[in-house]
């Protein structure tokens, strides 16, 4: 038994596993395993198996990015970091049941971090820069996570949001090195020259910097992405959901609460830093403006709207901030409204949209779908289970 | 060069490459040549413009009326044939003063919208996100709404931009200059927003009266608490207070002093005393316990624009006209004024560039011509080779009920240790219908 949720198990393990929280976070437990049923032409190896994905998912991003114009590039370069941050973020809720107001924050530790490394005269390469990035927002999420271990619900929503509004404070209070409340404007960098022979080989297209910049971000998703799939499908995942869902009975079986949560939190804050980094070579300029409650709450609300706990969930939830927003104000704009009015439609219909989503589909999209076919196949199980019982007695 | 008017992502390529061989060769000025799709944006019958304001959010009341001036002025324009025969059509986007959405509208305006130049975008944090963006992709980035000196100061760093309004440190040393000359004995007390606007004002203040100055208190934009500075002003005994502030916090300032008994002599920058807009943010701030502006009655303020108190200046006349006849609802206000004189200056710098404008040759008729036009705006522009600086005069007014009186004409300067001279131009009278007539400079 590799799953406390596992689908197989709801028909046989009695109830209690039934009524565990499982509907709010059903995106999240997916099968660890290949499913039982085997039908799958998918190796066995969880590594294996996230490999072969990661190769498909690589492909289809650049089939996207060659596909769409410059503008929708920038707009998918948008959607990688808050992609990003909402998949660390969904780990922690998601799978660890912590809940945080402060990923903005953490966001922030990672792009004044790239500012501050690309302001230099000769910068370090990219991929330094960003890791540096993350390892700044990893000491601050190790910070807040051991006193976030101690915390529970709204306690630890309060312990963070303190960092969300503190944190962005810390630039305005150190105005020299950080710019204040302007903040310190990016020089983005530039794309190799071998990212002009790969994109010429691939489709032709120019490759501008904004191409290279959603590159970039889809790199950096990708790779995230897959370490945050291997790392919920394995031992650790398994742990996070115990404590989440079972403290007790996780603390019989030997398991340390409070370390799990640390770990938990300092991984999805080194996804935040990563985003940060991002972000700041995308928008170009990290300011704390651009890192205000909003930005954590927007970061909750696209994984909740997707489904807590599931990637591709934070993916959906990330893609409906990034273009649902720009399609309202045009479609206001083709009903003939002015563009003012337009562009106030745009947070009234994404309320609306939430409003549905927590009406219609509590656990999210992927979640609920996952819901609905995990029920189907427990219905199956049991009827199957029926007519094995009957026939065994007959 | 018709290809480049398909909107297609190789066609980029080419028109980067057409906008080289600036002004295309035709002969312009009188309109003998044929239109051309010249460059991005420009089509024979179109040049599309584009903005970014804050249509919601904070700082949306008041600064979202700007881009419906703009829209209201060259929807007039086109009816009267636009420029050269082609209508300017003006796209405006929110970025609810977040440089994040600032980005993420300007790369929807430039690659999506392919307009030909930016105009008017607002904001100094705002609008630093896409400074860099803007010259790199070589998109004219003219008449920045914000006097901070980063768009004017280095053209060699910004080709492309430009501002417009006084910059806030020629601002602050004709308030010096003024309290200097005519309070002497004040105790002068400032309240600077912590960015880049406070900073330039108190530099600007302290050339004339930094021996004057008692107390200088910072606030951050988004925290509604100034009660701590306003009573820190009042501690160090500042019986004069210059306010570097947007409007709500001149609302905000006032309220808190209100409560502390604190009646020092206000003085509020330009940008932070529109008497009609204060009036109502007083009104929400104080949940309607102070109905108007009767407040910031007896303040000063500075002016580089005619006011819609000024009803016989005959800028304000043909703008009143304007309003009623292509505005949309509402009353003409201060912040519509601005539009329609930024839309103005635009169309002065479309007729300069010619009748095939480039981005190129757009950029060059600013900084040849650009010196030498009149307007609505008080002083001269200071546009050259050298300097991309806006106009550099003002007045000095004092605040009654929701108008001012001038109690000191023009005076004029520039940033750093440049003298303070009298302006001695006449006021420019509004062309027929309100719309420029500027030779071509560029060929």
């Amino acid at each position: 038994m590799s799953d406390l949720q596992s689908p197989a198990s709801t028909g046989t393990a009695g109830k209690a596993s039934d009524d565990a929280p499982v509907k709010a976070t059903a995106g999240g437990d997916a099968p660890s395993a290949p499913a039982t049923t085997g039908r799958s032409f998918l190796p066995q190896s969880t590594l294996l198996r996230h490999l072969l994905v990661l190769v498909v998912c690589a492909v289809l991003a650049v089939a996207i990015l060659e596909l769409t114009s410059p503008f929708q590039n920038s707009q998918l370069a948008t959607l990688t970091y808050y992609a990003i941050a909402a998949g660390g973020l969904t780990v922690l809720t998601g799978m660890n049941g912590q809940i945080s107001l402060g990923h903005g924050a953490l966001m922030a530790a990672g792009a004044y971090t790239t500012a501050l490394l690309l302001d230099a005269e000769e910068p370090l390469p990219l991929p330094v820069i960003l890791l540096a990035a993350i390892v700044v927002a990893t000491a601050i999420g190790a910070l807040v996570g051991v006193a976030a271990a101690r915390l529970h619900g709204p306690y630890l929503a309060g312990a963070t949001l303190a960092l969300a509004v503190g944190l962005p404070g810390l630039a305005i209070y150190f105005h020299d090195i950080f710019g204040g409340e302007q903040g310190m404007r990016v020089r983005a960098p530039q794309a190799p020259e071998w990212f002009d022979g790969f994109i010429s080989a691939v489709s032709g297209n120019n490759a501008s910097s904004t191409k290279w910049l959603a590159y970039v971000g889809a790199i950096c998703l990708l790779i995230t992405y897959f370490f945050l799939a291997n790392l919920v499908r394995s031992r650790i995942g398994r742990t996070w959901r115990a404590v989440r869902d079972q403290e007790v009975a996780a603390e019989l079986a030997g398991i340390n609460l409070g370390a799990w949560r640390v770990l938990a939190f300092v991984v999805s804050a080194a996804a935040a830093g990563l985003a940060g980094g991002v972000l700041a070579i995308v928008v170009r300029l990290a300011a704390p403006s651009g890192f205000t409650i909003v930005l954590s709450l927007a970061l909750l609300t696209a994984i909740v709207i997707g489904g807590l706990g599931s990637l591709t969930g934070a993916l959906l939830g990330s893609a409906l901030l990034v273009f649902l927003p720009p399609f309202v104000t045009n479609l206001g704009g083709d009903f003939g409204l002015s563009q003012t009015e337009a562009a106030q439609l745009a947070p009234f219909v994404y309320g609306v949209v939430l409003i549905v989503v927590m009406i219609f589909v509590p656990a999210g999209f992927v979640g609920t779908i996952r819901l609905r076919w995990m029920t189907r196949k427990a219905k199956r199980a049991m009827a199957q289970a029926g007519a094995d019982g009957a026939s065994s007695r007959g | 060069m018709t290809a480049i008017a398909a909107a297609t992502v190789a066609s980029t390529v080419a028109a980067c490459g057409g906008s080289d061989d600036s002004g295309g060769g035709t002969s312009s000025g009188g309109g003998g040549g044929e239109n051309e799709a010249s460059d991005i944006g420009v089509t024979e019958d179109t040049i599309t413009l584009g903005a970014h304001y804050p249509l919601t959010g904070v700082a949306a009341p008041g600064y979202s009326e700007i881009p419906t001036g703009v829209q209201a002025y060259f929807d007039c324009l086109n009816q009267e044939g636009g420029v050269y025969g082609r209508d300017i059509e003006f796209i405006f986007r929110d970025d609810a003063y977040n440089p994040t959405q600032t980005s993420q509208v300007t790369n929807e305006l430039v690659l999506e919208d392919e307009i030909f130049a930016m105009m008017s975008g607002l904001g100094t944090p705002t609008h630093s996100a896409v400074v860099d963006f803007l010259n790199d992709e070589g998109v004219p980035d003219l008449f920045v709404s914000s006097g901070s000196l980063l768009w004017g100061e280095d053209p060699e760093q910004y080709p492309m931009s430009f501002g417009w309004q006084t910059d806030y440190e020629s601002e602050g040393k004709i308030i010096g200059e003024y309290i200097a000359e005519n309070f002497p004995d004040a105790q002068v007390g400032l309240f600077l927003q912590d960015d880049d606007f406070g900073e330039d004002g108190e530099a600007g203040i302290r050339q004339y009266i930094d021996d004057q100055i008692v107390a200088a208190e910072r606030y951050t934009p988004g925290n509604t608490n100034v009660g701590p500075q306003i009573a820190a002003l009042q501690a160090a005994g500042a019986d004069f207070v210059v306010g570097f502030n947007v409007p709500s916090y001149t609302a905000l300032s006032q309220l808190t002093a209100l409560q502390l008994g604190y009646d020092p002599q206000w003085f509020y920058s330009n940008v932070g005393s529109d008497p009609t807009l204060v009036g109502g943010l007083l009104n929400r701030f104080s949940e309607g316990q102070v109905s108007d502006a009767a407040l910031l009655d007896g303040a000063l303020t500075t002016g580089y624009l005619p006011t819609v108190d000024m009803t016989d200046n005959p800028w304000i006349t043909e703008f009143q006209r304007i309003w009623d006849e292509c505005g949309g609802e509402g009353d003409l206000t201060n912040y519509r004024v601005y539009g329609m004189a930024q839309a103005y200056t635009m169309t002065q710098a479309l007729q300069a560039a010619g009748q095939n404008p480039t981005r190129e040759g757009l950029v060059e008729a600013v900084e040849t011509a650009g010196g030498e036009w009149e307007g609505p705006v008080f002083a001269p522009f200071r546009y050259s080779e050298d300097s991309h600086m806006g106009t550099g005069g003002m007045t000095i007014e004092r605040i009654v009920g929701n108008g001012s009186e001038e109690v000191q004409p023009v005076r004029i300067t520039d940033i750093g240790d440049a003298p303070i001279e009298e302006y001695d131009g006449e006021a420019a009278t509004p062309p027929a219908n309100a719309i420029p007539d500027e030779e071509s400079v560029v060929d």
